[in-house]
């Protein structure tokens, strides 16, 4: 009697919803991604800075965030400059703000820069191997080779000033930030192309490669077209952690007075003046140092959801 | 009819860290217009390697082709440019492969990978290329092909993604198809289908046909010519009605007995060939099959035999007659 019960409880489905259409990769994934809790916190916080950056400038001018007022010099938080004032009386919220902006724009911009010749690169030594291989891959081992932050401080100090400030969209952007993303960009990507050349050794032996050679498949369509696509999970992966490593690269440098030069303002410069405060001032370094832990810590935690889900052995549904 | 595709002497070897691999050692054959001619042979015995040899698709290095020429219509598509031989794969000379499994894509959807080889060959826009593709799909009998087209390889069965295969090599209506295997992967009912699927298309298209098979059972029903490989050798060419009725090569006559048949009594055993295929990192000295051939003499270990003629258009590489045991 209670299995009867039992089967009553079951509710009757319709052809069409016993057989749901098959997941496409996109919505596995996303279905995958949502289950990490982290990185959908990490997600949220991302857009909140995004929002608090660009949203921001509506609120306050730039002009604003790089107007002195010696007489207002390292005030504490007020009514007035709520997250209090710098060492030449610059408003330290409105400084954020504009500051997140531009080293935001240096770790995407910095990102697609290290990726595109990651990518260029690896997939030329992975595609083509023999000699060109051999040649690309020592020179990639020898930038490894290299300390990174080394490089980035010799560059940035041989650089530095010689790019001319840049108009754009009505603003005027240091020379500074472009030399900035440029000196990050080409240092950063020895690893992607690490990355991306294993990729293409494994993915070129697939029969489906020999299939669309021997449908006359020019090479450059069977690296951008055939092979690239296949291999977009770790690339992804490693460009959204490439995008917190280019922030704080721009931090370490900007921190040391090589890198983006005041007035204009990142994350990273905020923190120069104030290491000679840090128990009188702290609201100098509490403010950009915080937004820069969040920020890093909230890509982080993007990458490795993103690395979960896009994983193609993962088949958790 | 006029010879499409003439191969001679086509030697292709492979240097890897063990050794020189001898694949392919001196083969020549030829393709008429529209006929099938069948590659029979067991595992590594070359009938792939001299396919893709003909295609340029080794890998050199560690591949090589030591030797050879491959006419096809006037040009020898051993010493084309990679840029010339682009144009003829695909368009002229099609391949399908064993796994169709493996030879999809899994990335792109089956609608872009057959409309980018009329992109590519036929220079089609994109909606004349969708409108070929949905008419090709529907032609290997993909039911519903248009709502299909942006369906992912993993979402079509072994079968289909088969079809779907077929459906590309025939996009631009080569003169050759090149069939490496293309029913090992599926089973039995699937098998048949697709033979009948081919049979139809070569109909259809009036191209000419290599199909390389270990399955002598699939090329009575489909081939006009059969090439027997053994060892990177071609050691038997008839017509498939000759080699069924008179295999004249012991290695032949051995595959035809181990075949199960119908016309046999069942608690019948079937034979095996004793011994394994040679090493191919030996350079071959004497005939390749000697170790294996209950025929064998003195002469079959110090001498390879050339291909010889014993009857209309039929040539076997044996220093033995099987049917009198003695030397020919």
């Amino acid at each position: 009697m209670s299995a009867q019960a039992n089967l009553k409880a079951i509710p009757r489905l319709a052809p069409d919803e016993i057989e749901s259409p098959p997941l496409s990769l996109g919505e596995l994934t996303w279905r995958r991604f949502r289950r990490h809790k982290m990185a959908i916190f990490g997600v949220v916080v991302l857009i909140l800075l995004i929002f608090y950056t660009f949203g921001g400038a509506f609120v306050v001018s730039e002009k604003y965030a790089n107007q002195t007022e010696t007489s207002l010099r390292l005030t504490g938080p007020s009514a007035l400059h709520r997250f209090g004032t710098d060492t030449v009386g610059r408003d330290i919220l409105a400084r954020t703000i504009y500051g997140g902006q531009i080293s935001l724009l240096i770790g995407l911009t910095a990102m697609t820069l290290e990726t595109l010749v990651g990518i260029l690169i690896g997939a030329s030594a992975g595609y083509y191997g023999g000699w060109l291989d051999a040649i690309l891959m020592r020179f990639t081992e020898a930038m490894l080779n290299i300390p990174q932050i080394l490089l980035l401080l010799v560059m940035a100090k041989f650089f530095g000033g010689k790019i001319p400030n840049i108009p754009l969209l009505g603003r005027t952007f240091s020379g500074s930030v472009v030399a900035i993303i440029l000196i990050i960009g080409f240092t950063s990507w020895p690893y992607l192309a690490r990355i991306v050349r294993a990729e293409f050794l494994s993915i070129k032996e697939n029969e489906f490669i020999l299939a669309a050679r021997a449908t006359g498949t020019p090479p450059l369509q069977i690296i951008f077209r055939h092979i690239l696509p296949n291999s977009i999970a770790p690339i992804v992966v490693s460009a959204t952690l490439g995008v917190a490593n280019a922030i704080t690269l721009e931090a370490y440098i900007s921190f040391l007075g090589l890198g983006v030069q005041p007035p204009t303002a990142t994350w990273g410069n905020m923190l120069e003046g104030a290491y000679k405060y840090i128990e009188s001032a702290p609201w100098l370094w509490v403010f950009p140092g915080t937004l820069i832990v969040l920020i890093v810590l909230a890509i982080n935690f993007l990458g490795d959801g993103l690395r979960d889900a896009l994983d193609p052995r993962s088949r958790t549904v | 009819m006029g010879t499409l595709l003439d191969v001679n002497n086509l030697k292709t070897r492979f240097h890897t860290p063990e050794g020189t691999v001898y694949a392919v050692n001196g083969i020549s054959f030829k393709i008429d217009e529209g006929e099938t001619l069948a590659l029979v042979g067991e595992s590594g015995c070359g009938k792939s390697v001299s396919m893709l040899s003909i295609l340029g698709l080794i890998v050199i290095p560690p591949g090589e082709i030591a030797s050879g020429t491959a006419i096809y219509r006037g040009a020898d598509l051993l010493k084309m440019e990679e840029i010339d031989l682009e144009r003829i794969r695909g368009k002229e000379i099609a391949m399908i492969f064993q796994d169709s499994m493996t030879s999809l894509n899994p990335v792109l959807s089956i609608g872009r990978q057959i409309t980018e080889t009329l992109h590519t060959h036929m220079g089609m826009n994109h909606e004349q290329a969708v409108k070929r593709t949905i008419e090709l799909l529907e032609w290997v009998g993909i039911s519903d092909a248009h709502s299909r087209l942006g369906d992912y390889p993993h979402q079509y069965s072994g079968g289909m993604r088969q079809r779907v295969m077929i459906a590309m090599a025939l996009a631009c209506t080569p003169s050759i198809l090149i069939a490496d295997e293309p029913t090992t992967a599926l089973d039995v009912t699937i098998q048949a289908q697709i033979v009948e699927l081919v049979i139809r298309m070569r109909e259809q298209m009036g191209m000419a046909m290599v199909w390389i098979t270990h399955d002598l059972g699939v090329v009575a029903g489909l081939a006009e010519r059969v090439n027997v490989m053994y060892a990177g050798f071609i050691v038997e060419e008839a017509d498939v009605d000759t080699l069924y009725d008179d295999p004249r090569h012991p290695y032949t006559n051995s595959l035809l007995a181990a075949l199960p048949r119908a016309d046999r009594r069942r608690d019948h055993r079937l034979k095996s060939i004793p011994g394994a295929p040679p090493n191919l990192l030996v350079e071959p000295k004497g005939c390749p099959f000697a170790p294996r051939c209950e025929y064998a003499r003195e002469r079959c270990w110090d001498e390879n035999p050339v291909l010889s003629v014993v009857g209309t258009k039929h040539r076997i590489a044996c220093w033995v007659d099987i049917k009198t045991g003695d030397l020919r």
